[in-house]
């Protein structure tokens, strides 16, 4: 290791080719663990966080100061201690050690379980106050039609408000879902032998450090771009629904994308404010 | 308040579609309806008219409770509306009744409030398949039917953003018709609306009066008042002040108030 150090530049393209294009199965495996963490960890929240949301709505304050505590709570502890809390501390006071869990043929490891849950609770009051915000961009007028044409408030819910909402809640869900990929790394911290790990465990090994993490690096980028790719689709797809056509491009998207069309400005033109 | 000289079409119960009985309220420490009482008739068509702040838009929200009353009682065709009795006193209703009361009282706002997620057929037909059960090939059926009715079946495909105001405003009157409703509720339809574009939602109104719908308005338009309504409704600060056929509102009004308003607006 020595002379490697003292012999200047040594970058090893040959490794880094290999690692790049031709990955370790351990290492494919790691870039699995860390897409399916990501993707139930968020779907997950969204449905807690939307719960959240109805609860920081709630007309009874009870409700409100239940779900503001949770928020404030989650939201102003880092994740890293969240983890270890939740993964070592609560078995540590034997309150409650994860352990695996068989379902079939597929082993959900307690570590993941771990990992999973605390990255939905700890995403899910990010998303509360996201879908709250959302829910609150719908014009007034759309729940008062909706009540005149003898909906409850909980269908108004379903097919007037959150539909519209989706238009607010989806751009900044898409920015939270690319930051939960990236911050599945820190799951190595408790052991979760996910994207990070593998690389630093192949690091360790070989001391092609650069080459080995440059190559995890583009591989996150690889999830970070195909999830814009996704996230432009569905962002179009909102706006065909409103009767808009023109999404931004995948370029527009990607490098300084502004975007064509701001969802306030077009539902102020469908519903134009009173007064 | 006496009824109206003109003759309107009887039908079930008593014929009276609309009784309000001292209906009172209070907004923001501001008592925006202060004892209002009137009649409507099936049939009739009742224009409220009054300086801004009145109360017509209040009444008009109090008529499918999406405002709530604090003292007196408003029912629609026999039922009270919004609340129930309970051991001698007023309680409000449950949400899934209130909900099914309005389903039978057609409401059209200012802003007309279609859902822009909708094309303007579903806006027609989602609350009919949705709300009420009907079979969605019936209702979209019915809300081609409806469309064509206002003059929009070539725009059924079209979404609220893509319409213009008047045909929105239009779209609003066919979902609200497409519920069946007994009662039609209009505040300030036509407010919102440039100039030109008054005139055709006005037809579909007129058109719909002509066919003995019920209907109460709120309205700025002296013009239909005088040739649609069958009854004119001045209010002012949470009050009726006067009440007659257009005529005699117009022509001889006899409180203070309305010819101070009517010299104003006329």
């Amino acid at each position: 290791m020595h002379d490697v150090l003292a012999s200047g530049l040594q970058f090893d393209s040959d490794f880094f080719w290999q690692s790049l294009l031709h990955p370790t199965r351990p290492f494919l495996r790691g870039l699995w663990r860390t897409v399916y963490i990501s993707v139930i960890a968020q779907a997950a929240a969204v449905v807690l966080g939307l719960g959240i949301a109805q609860m920081r709505r709630s007309r009874l304050g009870v409700w409100r100061g239940i779900a503001g505590f949770y928020i404030w709570i989650i939201r102003g502890t880092p994740l890293l201690v969240q983890l270890i809390i939740v993964y070592n501390g609560l078995a540590a006071v034997g309150v409650y050690s994860f352990s695996d869990v068989s379902i079939g043929r597929l082993t959900f490891p307690g570590v993941i379980q771990a990992a999973v849950i605390t990255l939905a609770v700890n995403e899910s009051a990010y998303m509360a106050e996201i879908i709250r915000a959302g829910i609150e961009s719908v014009h007034k007028g759309q729940t008062e039609a909706a009540l005149a044409g003898g909906m409850t408030n909980r269908q108004a819910m379903r097919w007037i408000i959150l539909p519209q909402a989706l238009r607010f809640i989806v751009p900044p869900l898409g920015n939270n879902f690319n930051s939960m990929m990236k911050t599945t790394s820190i799951l190595s911290v408790i052991g979760v032998d996910e994207l990070f790990l593998n690389a630093q465990a192949v690091s360790s090994t070989t001391f092609r450090t650069f080459e080995v993490f440059i190559a995890a690096a583009l591989y996150y980028l690889l999830l970070t771009t195909v999830w814009s790719v996704v996230q432009t689709w569905i962002e179009g797809r909102l706006n065909a629904d409103v009767g808009l056509v023109r999404p931004p491009s995948l370029l527009q998207r990607l490098f300084g994308g502004g975007r064509a069309t701001p969802p306030t400005d077009t539902l102020a033109v469908a519903a134009p404010e009173a007064r | 308040m006496t009824a109206s000289s003109v003759p309107v079409p009887q039908t079930a119960g008593d014929g009276v579609m609309v009784r309000a009985d001292a209906v009172s309220r209070k907004l923001g420490g501001l008592q925006v309806l202060d004892g209002v009482s009137i009649e409507v008739r099936t049939g009739e068509v009742v224009c409220f008219i009054g300086p801004s702040g009145a109360g017509k838009t209040t009444f008009l929200r109090t008529v499918n409770h999406l405002e709530g009353l604090d003292s007196g009682t408003l029912t629609v065709n026999g039922r009270v509306i919004g609340y129930r009795q309970e051991r001698g006193r007023q309680v409000e209703e449950s949400q899934k009744e209130i909900a099914k009361q309005r389903q039978e009282i057609g409401f059209v706002f200012q802003h007309f409030n279609l859902y822009p997620h909708m094309t303007a057929a579903e806006n027609v037909w989602h609350g009919p398949a949705r709300v009420k059960g009907v079979p969605r090939d019936e209702a979209k059926q019915r809300a081609m039917e409806l469309l064509t009715r206002v003059g929009l079946a070539d725009k059924a495909d079209a979404h609220p953003i893509n319409l213009s105001g008047g045909q929105q405003q239009r779209v609003a009157i066919a979902r609200a018709l497409a519920m069946r409703p007994v009662l039609m509720l209009f505040d300030e339809p036509t407010s919102a609306l440039d100039p030109e574009m008054v005139g055709e939602v006005l037809a579909v109104m007129r058109e719909l009066a002509e066919e003995n719908m019920t209907m109460l308005v709120v309205t700025h338009e002296m013009g239909f008042a005088r040739e649609v309504a069958d009854r004119v409704v001045i209010m002012d600060a949470g009050r009726i002040v006067e009440v007659g056929p257009p005529d005699q509102v117009f022509n001889a009004p006899q409180s203070e108030r309305t010819r101070d308003f009517l010299s104003k607006v006329l």
